[in-house]
């Protein structure tokens, strides 16, 4: 319980960006357990509740982008996590559409509701990202977008006048489909999460997995995540962001055992032992989306929505668009004039 | 009397009989004896399955001690041409296949040269046929010139990539081209027809050629038609390959077993596996022979224009040609014109020196 000696490296760069904290107020060195019985229900849990309540009524936004070649199934993907049409094509497969010479950005919005829950989701989808013969450079767009989001926050952030809500139009979380060659990764699949993995969060999946038999499957995802280590990509959820011991247990065990989630995404049912399934039929069999061992779309659909879905936002807030903001406050000071006040306080909370 | 079966030596005394009949099957013989000889390139992106298909048709392991390189190696890499030579016989017939593989090809960022390693392969190989035919000892000429090239697409995309339709336009009129379309477990039957239905209107839209099978002759039996019938409608070939064996319905069958269902290599109903292999077996001489007749002979006919010149840079070989032209018809032009004031002059000898009046132009 030092007073102002900073004992870790970031103790140091914090105490030049914000101003010596005040003498704390005289507190017990350890908190003594206070048996609620004896001194009566204060309610301080119900804070939970309110803040619940809030959500529900204010909603909140989502932002995925999806990344990958032409005819890797992302759409069908997207669809298929959020139960509903959502992606820009349509639930019939034809696509009339010609491969676009480059790499454009489409982004559709949609509110949808559960439980009384409404999220804002923007699918952001990049028709054109690896189709061309030449491909150099296909990821600058994209990079380029993501920025530009940043950008439009903090814009709204350093406004002397700011909105109450902050519009964000940040991605949250980035998609990256691998294609299920069976044997490594691609070069552009290396070049991409290099440049993106420090300004996104990447969630790396691999494709049709049912491509795949359990052997293959295996050896590949091991494959995979050998390359993204030596290649040195941190993928979502980075390690370094782990916050406590429990996060690193849990995240560990997914990061080296579940991802890349290999998945397999439809739109539509059959009966499977009386229950109507989301499948893929075929003369030797129907693939079930759900069925955990048939592919881990399951997994991945709980990892990103039911478990994880705030963490992406927290770390895109906290830490990619932090990043991005230090580098344009020290680029020159880059920034539109505003007043000191504004310009400190970097903790407010969206 | 003799009897009249085909194979057997007919009776050399009945009357109008000479005997060339029995040429086919001396042919034959000697054919068997000397063994077919045939070149297959295998060309397509990295992880389609290519040689697992390989070596399921051939029913051998033509690449026993493969590595598999990583991404990182693969940005630095280029394309290679990998030729391998098995013998197979079979039923004392012996064929000689050369099986071409193109690694690297589709792995780089930027694929703007991807194929001139392929393309100069092909062309080599041209090149030193006729070199060989136009020498001196014709005896032993080897044939490696490629015969056919199994082009595989993907079976994700939703049609042809850029890449597959400018790699196949480059070459359609160098090799037999038969387009396969990889791993075909991965799409559902309705999924499969969409996309034998895009390519097929892909091919045709860019103007690609590939290798048509012959129709069926009409003295052929008609299961014979009605093979080649259901092959032509087949193509593209969706296939799946596999060399392992997995028990089904009680009996071991070549497959791939996955946990919804097991995919059987040789069903007809699962993939067209047993149409790729007939098709190939059946037709290998026919596509030998379109080599022979189209591919060679247009390589060779714009190989003798060029008269053994290396062509550098072709526009300005077209200039060149153009400016040579130009001046071979002023030349014949002024023979013309002299030619007639001769003729002129020595029709009007005898009248004497009247005027000439020749049309210079």
């Amino acid at each position: 319980m030092s007073k102002g000696l900073p004992e870790t490296r970031t103790d140091a760069a914090m105490s030049e960006l914000v101003p010596e904290p005040r003498p704390k107020p005289a507190v017990p060195m350890k908190p003594v357990s206070i048996n609620p019985n004896l001194l009566g229900y204060i309610g301080i849990d119900t804070i939970i509740e309110q803040m619940r309540k809030k959500t529900m009524k204010t909603g909140f936004d989502f932002n995925i982008m999806v990344v990958g070649q032409s005819g890797l199934g992302k759409s069908t993907l997207v669809n298929t996590l959020f139960k509903s049409q959502v992606s820009r094509k349509a639930s019939s497969w034809n696509r009339e559409e010609k491969i676009p010479k480059t790499v454009e950005i489409k982004a559709i919005g949609h509110v949808i509701e559960e439980g009384g829950v409404k999220m804002k989701l923007t699918v952001i989808d990049t028709p054109g990202f690896g189709d061309q013969i030449n491909n150099e450079n296909c990821w600058e767009p994209i990079e380029k977008y993501i920025n530009e989001q940043y950008e439009k926050f903090l814009k709204e952030e350093v406004n002397i006048a700011r909105k109450k809500r902050i519009p964000d139009t940040r991605v949250h979380c980035c998609l990256y489909f691998i294609s299920p060659t069976g044997h490594s990764l691609r070069p552009l699949d290396l070049e991409f999460m290099k440049h993106l993995s420090k300004v996104v969060n990447i969630i790396p999946v691999i494709a049709k997995a049912d491509t795949m038999t359990l052997e293959e499957k295996s050896e590949f995802k091991q494959r995979v995540r050998k390359e993204l280590e030596v290649n040195g990509i941190e993928f979502y959820p980075q390690k370094e962001f782990d916050e406590d011991l429990e996060d690193k247990t849990e995240n560990d065990k997914i990061r080296q055992e579940s991802m890349p989630f290999a998945v397999v995404g439809s739109d539509k049912e059959y009966q499977v032992n009386g229950k109507r399934v989301l499948g893929r039929k075929t003369p030797w069999g129907i693939i079930e989306v759900e069925n955990l061992n048939h592919c881990e779309f399951a997994l991945l659909r709980d990892f990103v929505i039911r478990t994880h879905l705030q963490d992406l936002k927290e770390v895109t807030h906290n830490i990619h668009y932090e990043t991005y903001r230090a580098k344009r406050l020290n680029d020159n000071g880059g920034l539109p004039p505003v007043s000191v006040d504004t310009e400190e306080s970097h903790d407010s909370n969206p | 009397m003799s009897k009249q079966q085909p194979t057997q030596f007919i009776n050399p005394e009945t009357p109008g009989y000479v005997g060339f009949a029995n040429l086919p099957n001396q042919v034959h013989r000697k054919s068997v004896k000397k063994g077919f000889e045939f070149t297959l390139m295998v060309v397509g992106e990295s992880g389609l399955g290519k040689s697992t298909l390989i070596n399921s048709l051939f029913l051998t392991d033509l690449y026993p001690e493969r590595v598999i390189p990583g991404a990182a190696e693969k940005i630095e890499r280029t394309v290679q041409i990998e030729a391998s030579t098995v013998e197979i016989e079979e039923r004392g017939v012996k064929l000689r296949l050369t099986v071409v593989d193109t690694p690297g090809y589709g792995d780089a960022i930027n694929c703007r040269d991807c194929f001139k390693t392929i393309i100069s392969y092909i062309d080599e190989q041209f090149e030193r046929y006729l070199h060989d035919e136009s020498g001196l000892n014709r005896r032993h000429i080897i044939d490696n010139r490629v015969h056919c090239c199994f082009y595989f697409i993907s079976p994700f995309g939703h049609g042809l990539k850029p890449l597959d339709v400018a790699f196949m336009k480059a070459i359609h009129n160098k090799v037999n081209i038969v387009p396969v379309i990889a791993k075909a477990d991965t799409l559902t039957l309705k999924e499969r027809e969409r996309l034998k239905k895009r390519i097929l209107d892909e091919i045709e839209e860019h103007n690609i050629k590939i290798y048509h099978l012959p129709d069926a002759e009409s003295d052929e039996d008609e299961d014979f038609k009605e093979q080649t019938r259901l092959l032509k409608a087949s193509i593209p070939f969706s296939v799946v390959g596999s060399n392992q064996l997995i028990e089904a319905k009680g009996k071991k069958v070549r497959g791939r077993l996955y946990p919804w269902g097991v995919v059987e290599v040789e069903n007809p109903e699962h993939n067209d596996f047993l149409k790729l292999r007939t098709m190939l077996i059946t037709h290998m001489q026919d596509l030998q022979e379109v080599t022979q007749d189209l591919h060679y002979e247009n390589f060779r006919s714009e190989r003798l224009k060029r008269g053994g010149r290396k062509v550098e840079n072709e526009d300005m070989n077209k200039d060149q040609i153009l400016l040579e032209k130009e001046a071979e018809l002023r030349r014949m032009q002024e023979m013309i014109a002299r030619m007639q004031a001769q003729m002129q002059m020595q029709m009007q000898g005898g009248d004497g020196d009247s005027a000439v009046h020749g049309h210079h132009v």
